[in-house]
């Protein structure tokens, strides 16, 4: 039973060590900011989680206590993954799509296509309101 | 430690976490966009608890696991105010 443990903790430890490392990779390979997000918060969310669950299973076996914290960090980081993956996306689409802070070095164009209807897109559409007011506009003179 | 393969499935996870950590820091210091960059802190923050996990694997204490905890939601939090910040131009309004 101890040998079983031991080569599925080796298993998932491995399985981790490989996503994380595909992850990281990812981030530091792909061409612009929008394929860079999938790496770190798919593979690198999947490797950390295979890492805290071969601890999970080694503690029990091998030091004979049980704790629920990996768990509880397994449970966060799968929250709060998408979401800040989807904050970060939304304000590269807001500082790329306004023309804040163009991309000279990427080859690939980040902005988004325009929809098909008449409506911008929800994320740009109360722009001209002062609800999502640009950084360095609006806010500029209520700074300095 | 106990038998023969754990240790090397260890050391193999260590050295992973430790180049995924190189890659992360070449992305904080090259990535031209401050997106590119809140990617990789945030990334940093979850490979440092990769990192920790196998710390407390290696050692078998259970001491680590606030630690791990902790840098969870202080990178969770620390990301969200980034993106506000470049959204908003402030975090507390």
């Amino acid at each position: 039973m101890t040998l079983f443990a031991e080569i599925l903790v080796s298993a998932l430890l491995v399985l981790g060590g490989v996503f994380v490392l595909v992850g990281s990779w990812g981030l530091a390979k792909l061409p612009s900011v929008m394929t860079r997000l999938h790496g770190p918060t798919k593979a690198t969310t999947l490797g950390v989680g295979a890492c805290l669950i071969a601890s999970m299973i080694y503690f029990p076996f091998f030091s004979g206590t049980w704790s629920a914290h990996e768990l509880l960090i397994t449970l966060f980081l799968f929250l709060t993954a998408p979401v800040s993956a989807n904050l970060i996306a939304k304000a590269h689409l807001h500082r790329q799509g306004r023309r804040i802070d163009p991309n000279p070095s990427d080859q690939i164009v980040d902005g988004l296509p325009p929809p098909l209807g008449t409506a911008d897109w929800a994320t740009f559409a109360g722009g001209t309101t002062t609800d999502t007011a640009i950084p360095g506009e609006a806010d500029g003179d209520r700074r300095s | 430690m106990t038998g023969s393969i754990l240790p090397i499935a260890l050391g193999f996870a260590f050295v992973c976490v430790s180049a995924s950590i190189v890659l992360n820091l070449f992305r904080l210091w090259r990535g031209p966009l401050s997106a590119d960059r809140i990617l990789a802190v945030d990334t940093l923050t979850i490979n440092a608890i990769a990192m920790i996990v196998l710390f407390g694997i290696a050692y078998t204490t259970p001491d680590y696991f606030e630690a791990a905890l902790l840098l969870a939601m202080v990178g969770f939090v620390g990301t969200v105010a980034y993106c506000k910040f470049l959204l908003r131009g402030d975090i507390v309004e």
